[in-house]
């Protein structure tokens, strides 16, 4: 099996891997009866496991290496057919956009935690100040689609207040920082009356040209649904960010973020400012992840305490772990399990929570590198075509 | 006066509560240099096995409250020792190589599992359960200050817990291993001490100090409900941060130093009380950003 998939082009492998994938998505999105949803998942694992023994996995990968342009914009367009199919439904456009909005923030808090190693357990709390923000700003009158820009300055500037102590700090005495921020932040909303206490804010739609984000787009005597919006503009948002987190990884500045993580004495020595590279990656974290919560916030149509508690800091956190620290790809793999997951399992809604935490301790036991593990950095992919036999 | 006196009793009561959650990460980031953050939901079963206990025991006839009390606090200790080396053995132990932030996420997690399976399937789980006043209630008056016999009793109780934590680490047999294990595992080893019966008893001894929290808790709210280990976890957490971890005596303080922070911030702004717990906080990052290692510092050096 591995002698025949290794004469065929690796790019070739990796296109019917995506395909094989967006009409696994497209079934298992349909599934409402949760026998279906479970023989689904479990036919997935069977077919993971499978996968990497025969080598596709490898095969994807070296693709992945080879034309990652390519590779992106397949699953690209392979997100958009899928929203496609389900144009008119609400749910599971409502879910395709929040996978892609989880998938921003993991990105986010990817810089911070896989590159620099800055730990931020309060990721909830700036994802809940994008979102306020974004409250506030359709409220004042400013146009709505400023929401974005600023929800992630805010995020941004009010992550500066804690730079001093986690730039001073590290380990365990880092996380109390971010820890005692994410408590405090949800204490402060339930009790600041400006901030609708409680009950939160609602928050009035979208507009960008004219056009509000809140209607349903129809062509001709078509409508879909207005949730249409929401998911294209998160897939915009999430390409974006991709890229430039991509980039990050490629550039010199993503070689010092690793060297940071690795050995900060280390990177010292070679003249890396340990303090500038933490500042910069915990500040453009949080500008990601304040991005992504102000069009959740316009998505969901209201804000309250309760979507940004320390619990839901941890599902960030844990997105992260399980698609392996610092590989993109595996994050959003990880958003769409986290996200999906329980929302399909509705059945046993009740004990998901129990099954979630037991399935992130089984993955730390046991695959302590998350699902898609990074791979080695590759900086010149066309040079290994002929070094490879 | 009265007021201030008030607030001092119950910023004692709170702070000792603290200081015993502080000391069990303390423990066990001594031993095994891990932080375990199921902490704060071992807690919430302690208080739950107690609560089990004290109805079992009043079900079957034992009415005089000292017995109840007896029954609480005996099972609640037993349970959660159980369950702490349960925990280190088949979680913590396995996990001892992992980066530092996996061994946090994965015991987070297993508090999030201790936290729903009590919730999903401790009968009625889902909501607060009314914790029998087992202890005598009749009050002192001193002038206009009023000092209750049972606030006073779980003040001078948890005071003792740990004066004897602090006897049983430095003056036994068992508290020289568990230091000599804390300083150094391997030569700890090679002086033939049974370093992994050490960490579960450790960790076992972390848990009870927890329970007994958990049931004070419970003896003087009256009340306990499925997440009260979350808050509490993450306030003893914070506590023993502040303090410096790996220090008893830093735990102790981070402890009553959170509740004065709570108690100053409830009193020092009447306008807006509500806001103790954003100001507690607020002052605990203030501290790390001025001394990054706590107040009572570690003192290994930084091996490179």
């Amino acid at each position: 099996m591995t002698q025949v998939l290794s004469r065929v082009p690796a790019f070739a492998v990796a296109a019917v891997t995506i395909l094989l994938g967006l009409a696994f998505a497209i079934v298992f999105m349909e599934q409402e009866s949760d026998v279906a949803v479970i023989s689904l998942v479990a036919l997935a694992a069977v077919a993971a496991w499978l996968g990497t023994r025969a080598g596709v996995a490898d095969r994807v990968s070296a693709a992945a290496v080879e034309r990652p342009g390519s590779i992106a914009l397949l699953v690209a367009a392979a997100m958009l057919v899928l929203i496609g199919v389900f144009v008119e439904d609400h749910f599971p456009l409502l879910m395709l956009a929040t996978v892609m909005i989880y998938g921003t923030v993991a990105l986010g808090l990817n810089i911070q935690f896989g590159y620099t190693g800055v730990v931020n357990f309060a990721g909830a709390a700036f994802f809940g100040i994008g979102a306020y923000t974004s409250a506030k700003v359709v409220d004042s009158g400013l146009p709505a689609i400023l929401a974005l820009p600023l929800g992630a300055i805010f995020a941004a500037l009010i992550g500066l207040l804690l730079v001093i102590p986690v730039v001073r700090t590290r380990g365990h005495y880092a996380a109390v920082v971010t820890i005692a921020f994410s408590v405090l932040f949800k204490t402060f909303l339930e009790v600041n009356d400006t901030l609708g206490g409680p009950q939160g804010l609602s928050v009035g739609s979208m507009k960008l040209f004219g056009w509000d984000f809140g209607d349903s787009p129809t062509f001709g005597d078509f409508e879909a649904s207005f949730y249409l919006n929401y998911a294209l503009a998160a897939l915009v948002m999430l390409a974006l960010v991709f890229v430039l987190v991509r980039r990050l990884e490629r550039s010199w500045l993503g070689l010092s973020l690793d060297a940071v993580r690795l050995d900060e004495t280390g990177a010292a020595c070679y003249g890396i400012g340990i303090r500038r590279s933490k500042i910069f990656a915990f500040v453009l974290g949080n500008a990601i992840i304040g991005l992504a919560g102000a069009l959740y916030g316009s998505m969901q149509g209201y804000v309250a305490p309760t979507s940004f508690t320390f619990s839901d800091s941890l599902i960030l956190v844990a997105i992260v772990l399980l698609g392996g620290m610092g590989s993109p790809w595996g994050t959003i793999l990880a958003a769409a399990i986290v996200v999906i997951l329980p929302e399909k399992l509705q059945a046993i809604q009740e004990y998901r929570f129990l099954l979630f935490s037991a399935v992130v301790i089984a993955i730390l036991l046991f695959r302590p590198a998350g699902l898609l593990p990074r791979g080695v950095r590759h900086y010149f992919p066309p040079l290994r075509k002929g070094a490879e036999p | 006066m009265d007021l201030l006196g008030q607030y001092l009793i119950n910023g004692l009561m709170l702070g000792t509560i603290y200081a015993l959650v502080a000391v069990g990460f303390t423990l066990f980031f001594g031993v095994l240099d891990v932080i375990k953050f199921s902490h704060g939901d071992v807690l919430m079963v302690g208080a739950f096995t107690g609560f089990t206990a004290a109805s079992a025991a009043a079900a079957i006839g034992l009415s005089h409250p000292l017995a109840q009390l007896a029954a609480t606090v005996v099972f609640a200790l037993a349970g959660t020792a159980v369950l702490g080396a349960v925990i280190a053995k088949w979680l913590i132990l396995p996990l001892k190589t992992a980066p530092r932030l996996n061994i946090l996420l994965a015991t987070l997690m297993l508090g999030t599992a201790l936290r729903e399976a009590v919730r999903l399937f401790y009968p009625d789980g889902s909501n607060p359960k009314a914790f029998p006043a087992l202890l005598p209630t009749t009050a002192w008056q001193f002038g206009n200050f009023t000092l209750r016999a049972d606030s006073a009793i779980l003040v001078v109780t948890g005071i003792a817990v740990i004066v004897g934590l602090h006897l049983v680490i430095n003056r036994t047999r068992l508290g020289l291993a568990i230091r000599a294990v804390a300083q150094d595992e391997e030569t700890a080893r090679t002086m033939g001490i049974n370093y992994t019966l050490i960490v579960l008893v450790t960790f076992a001894l972390g848990s009870g100090i927890a329970a007994v929290a958990g049931v004070m808790d419970g003896l003087y709210y009256n009340e306990i409900n499925f997440g009260m280990g979350l808050l509490l976890g993450l306030i003893g957490f914070s506590s023993a941060i502040i303090g410096g971890l790996g220090n008893l005596y830093g735990a102790i303080l981070g402890g009553f130093l959170f509740a004065a922070l709570q108690m100053i911030g409830a009193v020092a702004m009447p306008f807006a009380s509500a806001y103790k717990d954003v100001f507690a906080f607020a002052v605990v990052i203030a501290l790390m950003a001025w001394k990054p290692t706590g107040l009572i510092p570690e003192r290994s050096s930084d091996r490179v």
